[in-house]
């Protein structure tokens, strides 16, 4: 197919900025979000590379040793069997990052397919879907969380799935009402006319165009899960004592609160911290995904 | 003649604008009313109209992306209402659709090529391997370049971004296209360079265009055959030079006087129809019309007109058609401004 230009077409401008890269560009320059981007960033390595980084064993006691106040030699102070908290703080970290964002992929997994499939079929598909979603919702989250970790019983993996089953309405919903809105769009209109199937046209053209909300509801959700995390540790639902968990160090803390506070400072600030970061970048992301913001 | 592309015959859509608690429809809307169409291959037909006449349902339902309440679609000898889901996506390489907003219609999350590769890809076009060339032509081809393949839409114009929207329609060759108001977003000199586009497109590929669109100017450059719509009906048809110098049906000469006279001091004509358009929830009986026509009697209001053929090739669903006046209004039509202009950017000789 040979093809002489039948008008040929003026400059278009060269800037080449993949929708990616200019969200990129706008989040680094929010300081708040890029603050928190860093905090998260290295909340992570800390996690990652626990066992190097740690200064001692965290789950080694010793009864010399018990909760003795911060010093040179135990920075945190140590808790009432004699664990370095330093070290406990370092490998709670952990728990709890994996908490929030494995709990949140169960609950993107599990939601974003239903929110899509109610969303773009409509009738009594999203008909069965939306009612079940509201029935969860009507439940307080940390309620059904606790609930479904009673249930399933007491580990760090059962608190992720219980959180996980518990903050999927959310996605359902708002996957299920970006799609409404999307689907709408003359550009998935014309997939249909190009003769895409339905599953194509809500994978490769509706998906993509609803991904900046919820990376947003992502980041947030992450924040929730990790305080929810911490809630059922301290309720004995999370992580199984020895190993260390933010919410379960609250927990055995809370007994020594006049006599050893610092037992319940270090836990609480490094939730407080990262729930923070994750709400920062959030709210960081919503701004710079915004295609109505410059 | 050319051969027969497309026969519609008794299409209609309702729909529902009011539905009682337990789901009963109390109130419809019949955006398209009981249409007769035929397309010839090569042809172009336009279908104008006011905005809510139906004439963009009408566009959908021919390519059934709208699923129609009655009526059929022939296309090629096949029934478009009958087929499955499966075989509709197989006919939409044959029938593509262009839309009024080229902000809207691409995907801003693809960028060209994805965009072009995906009908080559979903209709085995080409073979995979030359599908990066044949994206390159079809770029060449509505006059962009190659290059624009790795970009995404935001970074172009809007004619720039209508050009895109019309490889992508033609990615499948296709027999035919509808063409929804594909050029009404468009200042005046790209529409000149757009319209150009869609001619020459025509002559080189051999389409078919159903030309939906409210601008007579536009519509008078392109078109073969002129439908006109009101209220989900059409109530005339016929060779576009003859109805717009000769239009029988009072809506039709009322749309024609319509359009400004860009001639300072022109003669202005009292207007032919009264009032608004009635509510297309409670639309009057017999012909639409009679509540605004000042040649309305007893039979308008009870009966509606049927398409009759008024000259050869020219219908008119009119109990009491006007005259046939001798070329009274043939220049009113004329856009001297979009004409200069399209004569413009006309290249001056195609080599193919």
């Amino acid at each position: 197919m040979t093809a002489v230009p039948v008008n040929a077409v003026q400059s278009v401008p060269d800037a080449i900025e993949s929708p990616g890269r200019r969200a990129w560009r706008r989040l680094k320059a929010r300081k708040s979000a890029l603050f928190g981007l860093v905090v998260i960033v290295l909340l992570v390595i800390m996690a990652v590379f626990a066992p190097q980084i740690a200064p001692y064993d965290p789950i080694k006691q010793s009864w010399t040793l018990v909760r003795k106040a911060p010093s040179a030699a135990y920075w945190f102070g140590t808790d009432e069997v004699g664990r370095d908290l330093l070290s406990r703080i370092i490998f709670g970290a952990r728990a709890s990052l994996s908490a929030g964002v494995i709990s949140v992929g169960i609950a993107i997994l599990a939601g974003v397919p239903l929110g899509l499939l109610a969303g773009y079929a409509g009738g009594w598909v999203d008909g069965v879907i939306g009612r079940l979603t509201d029935a969860m919702l009507a439940v307080p989250f940390l309620i059904l969380a606790i609930a479904l970790a009673a249930f399933l019983g007491p580990s760090l993996g059962n608190a992720m799935i219980a959180i996980g089953v518990t903050a999927t309405p959310i996605f359902v919903r708002l996957t299920r009402g970006q799609t409404l809105s999307v689907k709408n769009e003359d550009y998935v209109e014309a997939a249909r006319a190009v003769g895409n199937p339905p599953i194509r046209i809500a994978v490769r053209h509706i998906l993509p165009n609803i991904l900046p909300a919820l990376m947003v509801q992502a980041t947030l959700t992450i924040a929730t899960a990790i305080i929810a995390e911490a809630s059922l540790s301290f309720l004995g639902l999370g992580q199984q004592p020895p190993l260390p968990s933010w919410g379960s160090m609250l927990n055995s803390a809370q007994r020594f609160l006049s006599n050893a506070p610092w037992m319940a400072v270090w836990p609480g600030l490094a939730i407080f911290i990262t729930v923070i970061s994750f709400n920062l970048l959030g709210d960081g992301l919503r701004d710079a995904l915004d295609p109505r913001s410059k | 003649m050319s051969r027969l592309l497309l026969k519609v015959e008794g299409l209609s859509k309702r729909f529902t604008a009011k539905r009682s608690v337990l789901g009963r429809t109390l109130a419809e809307v019949r955006a398209v009313d009981g249409i007769d169409l035929e397309l010839r291959a090569g042809e172009t037909l336009a279908v104008v109209g006011e905005s809510g006449c139906g004439k963009s349902t009408l566009g959908r339902l021919v390519l059934r992306l709208i699923e129609p309440s009655e009526g059929s679609v022939v296309f090629e000898g096949t029934d478009l209402t009958a087929l499955t889901a499966t075989d509709l996506r197989r006919m939409r390489r044959h029938a593509q659709l262009i839309f009024q907003d080229p902000f809207a219609s691409l995907n801003p999350r693809m960028t060209v090529s994805d965009i072009l590769e995906e009908p080559l890809m979903l209709h085995a076009v080409v073979p995979p391997g030359e599908r990066k060339a044949r994206v390159a032509a079809l770029l060449r081809q509505v006059g962009l370049r190659p290059e624009h393949a790795a970009r995404y839409p935001h970074e172009f114009s809007g004619g720039q971004r209508q050009r895109i929207a019309i490889a992508r329609a033609i990615a499948v060759e296709p027999k035919l296209i509808v063409c929804d108001e594909a050029v009404s977003a468009l200042d005046v000199s790209i529409r000149a360079q757009v319209l150009n586009l869609l001619s020459e497109l025509q002559k080189r590929l051999g389409l078919s265009y159903i030309f939906i669109s409210h601008d007579l100017a536009v519509v008078r450059h392109i078109a073969d055959r002129v439908a006109v719509m009101y209220l989900g009906r059409i109530v005339e048809t016929g060779p576009a030079e003859q109805v717009f110098a000769r239009p029988r049906h009072p809506y039709t000469r009322a749309l024609i006087d319509a359009i400004p006279k860009p001639t300072p001091g022109a003669r202005r004509e009292r207007p032919l129809l009264e009032g608004d358009v009635p509510s297309p929830l409670a639309p009057p009986p017999g012909c639409h019309l009679h509540t605004r026509c000042p040649r309305a009697t007893a039979i308008c209001r009870s009966e509606r007109p049927p398409l009759a053929a008024i000259a050869p090739e020219h219908e008119a669903a009119c109990h009491h058609p006007l005259e046939a006046e001798a070329d009274a209004v043939v220049d009113a039509v004329r856009d001297p401004r979009l004409e200069s202009l399209m004569k413009a950017f006309d290249p001056p000789s195609v080599v193919s």
